[in-house]
């Protein structure tokens, strides 16, 4: 067969975007005990109460099991073979791109960053964090017109400490989970964003992140407020260069939306996966969290995974205001080694809540690739509704695609349906496509694309557009 | 007092008694039963009871059947049980052979198993272990893995149960229905039937289990079946669960499938304050066919945990699993269903789907419909629906002068018909629809 040689060449292509910038980190050593968390806070400047909530949860991340639940397989992590914490030596603070160092602003191009265009052309703010500490923001100006607050989270815990105090650890506290407790004794950086009441913010939000230093874990912190009566649209996005040794990234992202307000939360995710033969590879264990306090508000969730090695991920919605909605929107790739094992929480406890959750699992190679979610209707969440639909297409007979869903419903008036299926690319609809004279991969593509439409439709424009490419990369014609 | 330490309690509550079971045995401390006995109960030893924790019981607490110290039946005191009490118990209307167990011990004179065609070997795996060992031999204890603790308690004292073998090219015609009649007045009892069902090549029958309970002390039945099916057998399980309100009953059945052999379950309950179901087939042989049906009631506070596990092991199989449920009052559902298809299963067919309707506020349910597949070339769906009875289709009823509580009964019928049509025998079938009505303490029709 034809396509056999197609899928040899795709399934086996390295990994596009490996390369390595070499900057002088200022690292800590290995390993992770209560100085390494002092020295972390110190590093940062962090005030009193800071470094204290950070060596509260290092206790209680102490306390914790590592959690073996999840579908997933890798070597044991050895914590104290770490490096907690890594910053470009110099930290530079901006007024214009110019002053950016010419080999930071290479690799943000070479990311396909470029910040001096982004801003004229995309109206997008970036707040651009280079191994844990941010180095640029723009955009800062028209957004402070607004009142709205978008920085590195060790700014804010400088500048705003009381917004910080008030909303840290209030959706993910520390002890939630073994990695929630670890990112919060050592968070590096992140993003904070709090839009004031009545707001609309005027343009996506958007952070990069790419990991750098060898052997350096990161562990981003990401907290968004809106207040009353706002909107915010908040992308991330990932690559991160090749390496061998495997990378730890425990994140932790909270959202808080107040009454009406409402927070579009976007990732693509493009971790390095491992090579082929599964070395290396990142281990993404996050934690994201949702909470909708107020009424009528509501926090959506889409995301586009298609890297890391092991991927630990379950972005959830806690709907505690009354006509609250939660959605997730996410397609999950695997391909080679990859094993993924992420899905959502809708915990429904106002009345009138809804949540919708559509998954898209798709597995090649010898991955796995698990969806795993709870949707729960708590006792006083009257006339509550949920629709899930989770689907998984195989691409070769080696990989695994499962389905682990745990509905728990406490309410007689609520109404959940779940749907799951699984199937692989129908020959058929391969052979249509062929018969109008369009080349195997290109039908492929073209399948798996209207496969996740219902996704892609939920990304804004820029997004859908990289997303797309991505998933072509990562296993355009993979079936055969 | 933690849940651990009554644990282990009871944990040796159950192995204390063992050599005071084993010196009533007499001669049957022989036979090979006993040698799985013994080792069951030195299992039993490093053993503990499944907790919360444990992923398959992450909703149902065995506490409460862990609270009290019962008595293997086999060495308590005899209930006498009539042929009027059978009567009463059961299900008529259509021609059967009939076994009757009285707390878990073969009652012969009560059974009718007369004119079994030549080729059926059916009655007490006691009796048979003494006449003719070898057959059940064969297949006793054979299609068991990682048992848990109350598996292994009823290995431990497993002393009878069904068997029923058919040779090859066999066909029984009348179903053979099983009464279990369970229960005293005055002891906690233990009671652990040890079930077999072969059928051998082109072999066919169908058993109905009719499980109930006497009104008087809470007991605990423990069971474990273990179903064979050779090439183009078919073997139909109807499972009718009548326990007691203050029973406990558990369950674990384990099929294996061979080519082009179809197994169907049916798993009705009503009775039992706490209850498990592990219906697990395994199909090893191309082109066979597994259906798990069943439906549930829950009333007053009643729990019941349905887990199945569906292992695809060769290309080309089929299969259906339905489960619907009705919970009212305070009552908690719990369904967990697995479809596990292997690397070389291609081909495979799988569906899965559980519904709920919830007619209390204190009513819940915990449902976990799961997929596990490592084949490409498949298709597999689940589904779960967790609602109300439907608002609209109720006020078009009430609307057109029907009472409201008939509408509601109707609903309910409607719901559950898809599960209790598929049961081909009718008079069996009028008599469920019945039952489910009186269980939910609603207006029939």
């Amino acid at each position: 067969m034809s396509d056999m040689k197609v899928v040899e060449d795709l399934t086996q292509s390295e990994y596009k975007w490996g390369f390595v910038t070499n900057i002088e980190a200022e690292s800590a050593p290995k390993g992770l005990n209560e100085d390494i968390v002092r020295f972390i806070s110190m590093k940062k400047e962090e005030p009193e109460w800071m470094l204290e909530w950070r060596l509260k949860a290092f206790r209680e991340w102490k306390k914790l099991p590592e959690p073996d639940w999840a579908k997933v397989k890798f070597n044991k992590i050895d914590y104290h073979d770490v490096v907690y914490y890594s910053a470009p030596k110099v930290k530079p603070t901006l007024e214009s791109m110019d002053e950016v160092d010419p080999e930071l602003r290479e690799t943000f191009e070479k990311l396909g960053i470029p910040l001096d265009e982004q801003k004229l052309l995309a109206g997008v703010a970036v707040d651009a964090v280079f191994d844990s500490v941010s180095v640029t923001t723009t955009f800062k100006e028209t957004l402070k017109e607004k009142g709205i607050i978008f920085c590195s989270i060790s700014e804010a815990i400088k500048e705003y400490p009381d917004l910080v105090k008030k909303y840290i650890g209030s959706v993910v506290p520390p002890k939630d989970n073994y990695f929630s407790a670890l990112n919060s004794a050592v968070f590096s950086d992140g993003s904070f964003v709090y839009i004031p009441k009545g707001v609309r913010c005027p343009m996506e939000l958007s952070t990069y992140f790419r990991i750098n230093a060898q052997e350096t874990g990161q562990f981003e912190r990401t907290l968004i407020v809106a207040d009353d009566d706002s909107y915010v649209s908040y992308l991330e996005g990932c690559t991160a260069p090749m390496r061998d040794e495997n990378q730890l990234h425990a994140a932790v992202v909270e959202l808080v939306t107040h009454d009406n307000a409402e927070i579009k939360y976007s990732t693509v995710q493009n971790w390095y996966p491992g090579d082929k033969d599964g070395q290396g590879g990142i281990f993404n264990f996050v934690t994201k969290r949702g909470m909708c306090e107020g009424v009528n508000s509501k926090i959506s969730w889409t995301q586009v995974e298609t890297g890391s090695a092991v991927t630990w991920k379950y972005p959830s919605c806690i709907l505690k205001g009354d006509n609250s909605i939660g959605e997730f929107y996410s397609i999950a790739v695997t391909n080679n080694y990859q094993q993924a094992d992420t899905g959502t929480k809708m915990v429904h406890l106002g009345k009138n809540t809804r949540s919708t959750i559509i998954s898209k699992g798709i597995s090649a190679g010898r991955s796995d690739n698990s969806y795993r979610g709870l949707v729960k209707i708590g006792k006083n969440a009257t006339n509550a509704r949920n629709f899930s639909q989770c689907d998984s297409m195989l691409m070769g007979d080696r990989c695994g695609a499962h389905t682990f869903p745990y509905i728990e419903v406490q309410n007689q008036t609520g109404q959940v349906e779940h749907e799951a299926t699984t199937s692989k690319v129908g020959e058929d609809q391969i052979f249509y496509l062929n018969q109008r004279g369009i080349e195997t991969e290109d039908a492929v593509n073209m399948i798996v694309n209207g496969f996740c439409k219902e996704v892609f439709n939920e990304l804004p424009m820029e997004f859908a557009v990289e997303a797309q490419k991505l998933l072509a990369v990562s296993l355009e014609g993979s079936v055969g | 007092m933690t849940n651990s330490s009554k644990n282990i309690d009871v944990r040796n509550w159950y192995l204390s008694g063992f050599k005071d079971f084993e010196s009533k045995l007499n001669g049957e401390s022989e036979s090979y039963l006993h040698l799985i006995r013994k080792l069951a109960f030195e299992k039993l030893g490093n053993t503990e009871f499944p907790t919360m924790k444990n992923e398959e019981w992450k909703y149902t607490n065995v506490n409460p059947v862990l609270e009290t110290n019962y008595i293997p039946a086999f060495i308590s005191e005899k209930t006498v049980i009539t042929a009027d009490d059978v009567n009463e118990r059961i299900y008529t209307g259509f021609d059967c052979y009939k076994m009757v167990f009285i707390n878990g011990e073969y009652s012969e004179e009560l059974s009718d198993m007369e004119n079994l065609p030549e080729g059926v070997t059916a009655g007490s795996i006691r009796k048979l272990l003494k006449e003719q060992p070898e057959i059940v031999e064969k297949y006793i204890g054979k299609n068991l893995y990682k048992e848990n603790a109350f598996n292994l308690l009823n290995s431990a004292y497993a002393t009878d149960g069904i068997f029923v073998h058919a040779a090859k090219g066999v066909v029984v015609e009348k179903p053979i229905q099983v009464v279990y009649i369970n229960g005293s007045k005055d002891q906690n009892l233990l009671i652990t039937p040890r079930n077999i069902f072969a059928a051998d090549e082109n072999a066919e029958f169908s058993v109905i289990t009719n499980h109930s309970g006497i009104e008087g002390k809470s007991y605990f039945t423990n069971i474990v079946t273990e179903g064979f099916l050779q090439k183009d057998a078919k073997i139909k399980v109807y499972k009718l669960q009548n326990e007691a309100d203050n029973a406990y009953h558990i369950e674990r059945a384990e099929v294996d499938l061979k080519e082009t052999s179809i197994f169907s379950h049916y798993n009705i309950t009503f009775g039992g304050s706490l209850v498990r179901n592990d219906i697990n087939t395994e199909l090893n042989g191309e082109y066979c066919e597994s259906n798990l049906y069943g439906l549930y009631f829950g009333s007053t506070d009643q729990h019941i945990d349905n887990h199945s596990l569906v292992k695809h092991m060769s290309p080309n199989c089929e299969s259906n699993e339905l489960y619907k449920g009705i919970l009212d009052d305070s009552s908690r559902g719990v369904f967990n269903g697995k479809i596990y298809v292997r690397k070389d299963a291609q081909k495979t067919n799988a569906y899965q789907s559980n519904k709920t309707i919830l007619l209390s506020d204190d009513a819940r349910i915990d449902t976990k419909p799961q997929l596990e597949i490592y084949a490409d070339d498949v298709k597999c769906s689940h589904g779960a629906t967790i609602g109300h009875l439907d608002d609209t289709a109720y006020f078009y009823i009430i609307s057109r002068g029907v009472p409201a509580e008939l509408a509601k009964s109707m609903l309910i019928r409607a719901f559950v018909d898809d599960v209790v049509g598929k049961i081909n025998i009718e008079p069996l079938r009028e008599q469920i629809n019945h039952q489910i009505f009186e269980h939910l303490h609603r207006v029939e029709i």
